[in-house]
């Protein structure tokens, strides 16, 4: 490993990606200068993305797994129950989440109502809204995708 | 009348229903399980819920789940087919607490008639017989000599705590009586910790016939014959045909008005099957009431021009039996029906589950099919392994015979095994043929 230099140069990025593969490490969180990047894998290399407020270009690492259909670090949430599906907690708030709103697994992503119950789900998972797929108060039922989040945000 | 149901069930008795259903242009909601995603049959709903993974107990079992989809679904009722939720009374209940009709009877029917104990008892008070018995556990040898002589050799010394065979002996006749007693305790102390036993009269060589019943919630009671389902294999019924045969009519008539007895006497409502044993002297005896729809419901069908389910259907909405019994006169011809399983017959019955790549449907004059299976079907091996039910009708037993044999011979079904052959060996069977069936015929001549 370099001892020095640009933590975010692409040629760094590419050591420290089969540095990961070649010792099986699933993530790596690198800050310089107040700038941070974490490299996350998941039985594949994933691309990468800056959390920070400017623009940094994000290297795609050299992927093993292609990036077809859907890539590993993009997860579904999806309903575990038959009901309603509601995007805000009533009707005069603003919804739960939007697309890119940051979740955490404790968040509360809907509400699936049913026989009166209103039920709150949370996340799960961390990461990035990416796509809400249930329009407000539509009938979802067991498996139903409600939510597309990017995990390695 | 309803304007939307939703079937809780699966496969073959959910299609059944759907089919009712759309003849009354009632529109329909399914269920189904992981386990079922993507079964053609669901298709012809109208709307569909997945209700959860492919366990029964996560999914068809799942009592808010169901209810749920019913409410998202706008379902007006319930219709709970057989198994799984079709006799939990609690179910029923919450049904109707959430104001959807459950088709079918009222909750506390159910349960009485589910308790055995207060079902006999009902028997009694409506003069049905019952298998007599001592009216409670044996204490000596003096009572069980006394109620043995009472209720006539050879009699059942069953345990109390028993189960699966064990703790029972039967004694044949007074001089046997001590010694099986004996026995029988040694045994049920052993097995179970417990010796009590009780004692029950012995029906040799026992005929399992049942009557179809249906009454609706205006005091009409109506049965449409019974139904032979002798033909079992471990307490699995395999063929059921109706009328039975070698039962003179004066008998049929008898069990089937005992049947008619018991169900106005409990005020029950919808359909109902009345189950009874008959011994080789053409004794009946009661033995319990199936509060549901069964499987073998189209047997009785055929004989009499009845949709079973369109008027249970009916029956829930309020609306009166469309038949009186003397509508339905006697039996018409002789129906039979045979169950074809996904389990390999030359394997000790072992369950087939697969793709069915190839299938091919017999038909002609009398010939029904009942069942959601296509080519291409994957049979899941969650739950039961009746894939269809074959049924023909003829105007007597002996043309329904044939006709079933060609049936059996025109039945296509590659990729799995079935029970097709088997039910072959026992169609051509002499002692089938000549009717002469209990429900040990099958365990006694053709496995080994």
């Amino acid at each position: 490993m370099a001892k020095s230099g640009n933590v975010f140069d692409i040629d760094r990025l590419h050591q420290y990606v089969e540095f990961m593969k070649e010792n099986d490490i699933t993530e790596i969180d690198l800050e310089q200068n107040g700038e941070k990047i974490r490299l996350s894998r998941s039985g594949g290399v994933m691309p990468v993305a800056a959390s920070t407020p400017g623009p940094v270009a994000a290297p795609t690492a050299a992927a093993d797994d292609d990036e077809a259909a859907e890539p590993d670090h993009i997860v579904t949430i999806n309903s575990p129950m038959v009901g309603t599906f509601y995007c805000r907690p009533n009707p005069e708030s603003e919804p739960y989440v939007q697309v890119g709103d940051m979740v955490t697994a404790e968040s509360t992503v809907c509400i699936v109502e049913a026989m009166k119950v209103f039920n709150e789900l949370p996340a799960e998972i961390r990461g990035k809204i990416v796509a809400v797929l249930v329009d407000d108060q539509t009938p979802v039922d067991v498996g139903k995708p409600l939510f597309k989040i990017d995990t390695s945000a | 009348m309803y304007k939307r149901i939703l079937i809780a069930n699966r496969g073959e008795i959910a299609l059944r229903i759907m089919r009712a259903c759309k003849e009354m242009g009632i529109e329909t909601i399914a269920i189904f399980s992981e386990g079922d995603r993507g079964a053609a049959y669901l298709d012809l709903a109208d709307e569909a819920y997945c209700v959860g993974p492919a366990r029964s107990n996560e999914s068809y079992l799942k009592i808010d789940r169901v209810i749920s989809a019913a409410e998202v679904g706008n379902a007006d009722a319930i219709h709970p087919g057989y198994g799984f939720l079709a006799e939990n009374s609690h179910f029923n209940d919450v049904c109707r607490n959430c104001e959807i009709d459950f088709i079918g009877p009222l909750p506390a029917s159910m349960d009485q008639l589910g308790d055995k104990n207060t079902a006999r008892r009902m028997a009694r008070e409506a003069n049905v017989p019952v298998v007599p018995g001592s009216a409670g556990l044996i204490t000596d040898n003096a009572e069980a000599a006394k109620v043995a002589d009472e209720i006539g050799y050879p009699v059942l010394i069953k345990a109390t705590a028993g189960g699966g065979g064990k703790g029972m002996r039967v004694a044949k006749n007074a001089e046997d009586l001590e010694t099986a007693l004996k026995q029988a305790a040694q045994e049920a102390e052993a097995a179970f910790g417990n010796a009590a036993v009780y004692l029950e009269k012995y029906v040799e060589e026992p005929r399992h016939v049942e009557v179809q019943v249906i009454a609706d919630q205006h005091g009409n009671v109506v049965h449409l014959w019974e139904r032979d389902c002798s033909t079992q294999r471990r307490h699995q019924k395999l063929i059921e045909e109706s009328p039975a045969t070698n039962l003179p009519e004066d008998i049929r008539t008898a069990i089937c008005e005992a049947a008619v007895r018991m169900i106005a006497n409990a005020n029950y409502s919808n359909a109902g099957t009345v189950e009874f044993i008959v011994d080789k002297n053409h004794d009946f005896y009661f033995i319990e009431v199936n509060a549901r729809i069964q499987v073998e419901h189209p047997v009785s069908e055929l004989v009499t021009g009845v949709d079973l389910i369109k008027e249970q259907i009916r029956i829930a909405a309020g609306e009166p039996l469309a038949f009186t019994q003397e509508d339905i006169g006697p039996c018409q011809g002789h129906a039979i029906e045979c169950r074809i399983n996904a389990e390999n017959p030359d394997r000790n019955f072992q369950p087939c589950p697969g793709t069915i790549d190839h299938l091919i449907i017999p038909g002609g004059k009398g010939v029904r099919w009942d069942s959601h299976v296509h080519a291409g079907y994957t049979v899941p091996p969650h739950y039961d392994s009746m894939i269809g039910k074959l049924l023909v009708h003829q105007p007597t037993r002996k043309e329904a015979i044939a006709t079933m044999l060609r049936c059996l011979d025109e039945l296509q079904v590659g990729g799995i095994a079935t029970t097709a052959s088997f039910h072959k060996k026992v169609l051509t069977h002499p002692e089938f043929i000549a009717g002469n069936i209990d429900t040990t015929f099958v365990e006694r001549t053709l496995l080994d």
